[in-house]
C-alpha cells in the first residue's frame, strides 16, 4: 500500500460520524462609514492612506514623499508620465533594485486595512514584495466592511496567486519592538480614489 | 540543536535559575496576550466567530478523507503536485529527492512548525543541503543552534544585547549594537542575498481549501513570498488537518487567527497559492506523523482543530515561566503538551502534567479546544500506561486519599495552615518540590471549609 492510501484509510477508519458544517452568519459591525474606518485601521498598523480626486494629485503627493526615489515601476498606464510601466518578463529577479511601485487594487477591507491583489493586477507575483515602498491605489466604492464579505467578493473569480496586504513589512521577533520593513516594502500607502459616482 | 532526556521540571528549574528573566519573559509574553485581549474585545460577534471556527473544525475532522480528496484533486487541476507521507523520515526524504531532481543543495525555508517536528534541517544537512530559515526569529535560533521557542516568536527567549552578539558574529554588525530597527536591517540585507540567489522554496501552509485546490500562507514580515516567488521550486508542507472545506470559511479563520496570536487585525501578507508561477514548479506534501492516529481517540482528537496561534501560549502561566525549550519538542506549551504524548508516550509523559489546569488556555482558544481537560484526561491515560513521572505517581496517590475522604481532607487542611504557620521551614525546604520558585502565602486563619460552614446561614 502506498502512504496515500494507508494515510487515507487511517484516516476513514479513525474519523468519527459526521457532524454538519455551520451557517456561516454575517454580523452587522460597530461602525458604518467603511471608509474612515479602513483609514483609521490601516494607519494603525503602520500605513499611509489619503483620499485624492484623480491620478495627477496621486502624482502630485508621490513627488513629495519621495523626493529622491530610485526607480519607480507601476503596472497601471495612468502612471506613465511619472512612471517606468512594468509588463512580466522572465526574470522577477530584476525587480530588486525596485525603489517604489505603484499598483491597483481590486478592494479594500475596512476592518483590518487590507487590500486585494492577484496576479493579474501584479505582473508578477514578487512585485509588491520586493519593491521597498509600495503604492495602492482603491477605488472610494470599493471597500468592504470585514473578510467575510471580501471572501463574497472573491468567489468566483480566478487568479494564480491572489495576496491581502495589509500595511508595511514588519516584525517584532526582536524584544517584541515593532520594526517595519523586515523583508518586504519598509512603507505601503493607500490612495483612495474619489470617483463621481 | 539540542536532544536530551531532560525532563520538563528539570529543564524549566534551569530556566528559573536567572530570576529576573523570568520575570522579563513572563512579562513581554503577558504584553502579548494583553494585546490578544484588545483585538477581540472590541469585536462583538468574538464567541460567535469561535463558536462557527470551532464547528466547521469538527466537521473538518469528521469527513478529513473526502476533503482530502477533494483538494488533491482540484490542487492536481490547478498545477500543483500533490504528495503524501506517513511519517516524519518519508517528509523529509520527499523534499530531499525533488531538490535532488532539481540538483538544487541551497534552500530558504519560511516558518513551518511541521518541518520543526520533523527535524527537516538536521535531515537536510546531513545529505548536504544548506537550509537557510528566513522568518527573522527562526534565522535567529538557526544562528545560535537552537530551536524556536515558540511558535509565532520563536525568539521570544533572546534579549536584543544577545542578538547583537550573535549578529555580530555572523553578521559582522558592529559590536554592541542592539537597536533592533538596526538589528532588523542588517538581516534585512543578509537575507535578501539569499532570496535572490536560492533556487528553491519551502513554506508552510496554514490552510488548504478543499473546494478551491488553494493553500494559504501568512506573514507579517513578507518572507514566504520573497521565497516562493523568486524560486523556480516552491514546496509547501501541510500536515493533514490544515484543510478546511469552503473558501469562504477564510473570512472566519483570518478574522481570529492574528487577532489570537498578535492582537494584529490580520497578518500583513495571506497569499492564497492555487496555481505554480509561469515556469515554476509547485509541490505540496501533506503529512500524517501520528495525525491520523490522534484523529482516532476521542479524548484527544480535538487537539487537531488547532491553527497554531500560540494564544494558549501567551496566556499559559507555566509556559510563560518555564520558557518554550523546557518542554522539549517542536510544539511546546499546552497544545504541545497534548500533542506530544501522541507521538510518544514515554517520552513526553511529563509534558501533560507542566500545566496548573487552571483552564486559561481553554478561554483563550480561538476554535474552541478544551485544552485543559485534555491535559487532565491524558495524565490519566499516562498514569494507566505506567508513563507517569515517579514524582507524580506518589503525589497523585497522596492526593486521591486526601481528596477522597472528607475527614481527612478536613484534617490535611488544618494541619497545613498550622504547619506554614508553625514550622514554616517544614514547607520550604528543598526537598519539597511545591516550594521552588514559589512564595509561601501567609496562613489563612479560616479554611474555606470552615468559612463556609460559619457564613452560608
Ligand atoms: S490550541 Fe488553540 S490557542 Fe493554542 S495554538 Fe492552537 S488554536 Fe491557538
Amino acid at each position: 500500500m502506498s502512504s496515500r492510501e494507508k494515510i487515507l484509510s487511517a484516516i476513514k477508519n479513525n474519523q468519527p460520524a459526521l457532524t454538519p458544517m455551520p451557517h456561516i452568519e454575517y454580523f452587522t459591525q460597530p461602525f458604518t462609514n467603511v471608509v474612515e474606518k479602513y483609514k483609521m485601521v490601516l494607519q494603525s498598523i503602520g500605513g499611509t492612506v489619503q483620499e485624492v480626486n484623480n491620478i495627477a494629485a496621486i502624482i502630485e503627493a508621490l513627488k513629495i514623499q519621495f523626493k529622491d526615489a530610485g526607480r519607480i515601476i507601476t503596472v497601471v498606464n495612468a502612471f506613465a508620465e511619472y512612471a517606468e510601466i512594468y509588463t512580466q518578463n522572465d526574470d522577477p529577479h530584476k525587480l530588486d533594485n525596485v525603489d517604489i511601485a505603484i499598483i491597483n487594487a481590486h478592494f479594500g477591507v475596512a476592518e483590518n486595512g487590507a487590500v486585494w491583489v492577484t496576479e493579474a493586477i501584479l505582473q508578477e507575483r514578487v512585485l509588491p514584495f520586493i519593491c521597498q515602498h509600495l503604492v495602492a491605489v482603491i477605488n472610494k466604492q470599493d471597500i468592504v466592511a470585514t473578510l467575510q464579505e471580501a471572501y463574497d467578493k472573491i468567489a468566483g473569480t480566478s487568479y494564480g496567486f491572489g495576496t491581502f496586504i495589509a500595511g508595511p513589512s514588519k516584525t517584532a521577533d526582536i524584544e517584541q519592538s515593532l520594526v517595519l520593513g523586515a523583508h518586504g516594502p519598509k512603507t505601503m500607502t493607500i490612495f483612495i480614489l474619489n470617483t463621481v459616482d | 540543536m539540542q536532544h536530551n532526556n531532560k525532563d520538563h521540571a528539570t529543564l524549566a528549574a534551569t530556566f528559573n535559575v536567572d530570576e529576573p528573566r523570568v520575570n522579563w519573559h513572563d512579562e513581554t509574553l503577558w504584553f502579548v496576550r494583553q494585546k490578544r485581549d484588545k483585538a477581540v474585545h472590541i469585536l462583538p460577534e468574538w464567541e460567535a466567530l469561535r463558536e462557527t471556527a470551532s464547528q466547521i473544525k469538527n466537521n473538518v475532522l469528521s469527513n478529513l478523507n473526502a476533503y482530502l480528496l477533494q483538494f488533491e484533486k482540484n490542487a492536481q487541476q490547478n498545477g500543483i503536485t500533490v504528495h503524501w507521507a506517513a511519517d516524519d523520515n518519508e517528509h523529509n526524504q520527499l523534499i530531499h529527492s525533488i531538490l535532488q531532481q532539481n540538483e538544487i543543495s541551497r534552500i530558504v525555508k519560511s516558518k513551518s512548525m511541521l518541518t520543526e517536528e520533523c527535524h527537516l534541517n538536521d535531515y537536510l544537512k546531513q545529505v548536504g543541503i544548506d537550509v537557510v530559515d528566513t522568518d527573522l526569529g527562526e534565522r535567529i535560533v538557526q544562528l545560535a543552534d537552537e530551536a524556536p521557542s515558540h511558535i509565532v516568536l520563536p525568539c521570544i527567549h533572546w534579549k536584543k544585547e544577545e542578538i547583537g552578539e550573535l549578529f555580530h558574529q555572523y553578521l559582522g554588525t558592529p559590536k554592541g549594537n542592539a537597536d533592533p530597527q538596526f538589528l532588523t536591517a542588517a538581516a534585512r540585507d543578509h537575507l535578501r542575498e539569499k532570496f535572490l540567489t536560492r533556487r528553491a522554496a519551502i513554506t508552510g501552509v496554514n490552510f488548504a481549501i478543499a473546494e478551491t485546490g488553494e493553500f494559504v500562507v501568512c506573514t507579517n514580515e513578507g518572507n514566504a513570498d520573497m521565497g516562493a516567488h523568486l524560486a523556480d521550486v516552491h514546496i509547501a508542507c501541510m500536515g493533514i488537518e490544515k484543510i478546511i472545506p469552503l473558501q469562504k470559511h477564510l473570512g472566519v479563520f483570518l478574522r481570529i487567527l492574528t487577532r489570537s496570536a498578535t492582537g494584529q487585525p490580520i497578518t500583513t501578507y495571506s497569499s492564497h497559492f492555487k496555481q505554480p508561477r509561469k515556469g515554476q514548479q509547485l509541490h505540496i506534501v501533506i503529512v500524517d506523523n501520528g495525525r491520523s492516529r490522534q484523529l482516532g481517540r476521542d479524548d484527544f482528537r480535538s487537539s487537531l482543530k488547532c491553527i497554531r496561534c500560540a494564544a494558549c501560549f501567551n496566556t499559559c502561566p507555566v509556559y510563560r515561566r518555564s520558557g518554550g525549550h523546557s518542554y522539549h519538542t517542536a510544539i511546546a506549551g499546552p497544545i504541545g503538551s497534548i500533542l506530544a504524548p501522541n507521538l510518544d508516550m514515554k517520552q513526553y509523559a511529563d509534558l501533560p502534567f507542566a500545566s496548573t489546569l487552571c483552564g486559561s488556555c481553554t478561554n483563550v482558544c480561538p476554535v474552541k479546544i478544551d485544552i485543559h481537560q485534555q491535559l487532565y484526561k491524558w495524565r490519566q491515560v499516562l498514569v494507566k500506561e505506567g508513563y507517569a513521572p515517579t514524582a507524580k505517581k506518589i503525589a497523585m496517590k497522596g492526593m486521591a486519599v486526601t481528596l477522597s475522604s472528607p475527614g481527612i481532607y478536613k484534617l490535611a487542611g488544618k494541619l497545613g495552615r498550622w504547619v506554614i504557620k508553625n514550622l514554616p521551614f517544614m514547607v520550604n525546604n528543598k526537598f519539597n518540590p511545591w516550594y521552588k520558585q514559589r512564595d509561601l502565602p501567609s496562613s489563612p486563619k479560616q479554611s474555606f471549609g470552615e468559612w463556609y460552614a460559619k457564613n452560608r446561614k
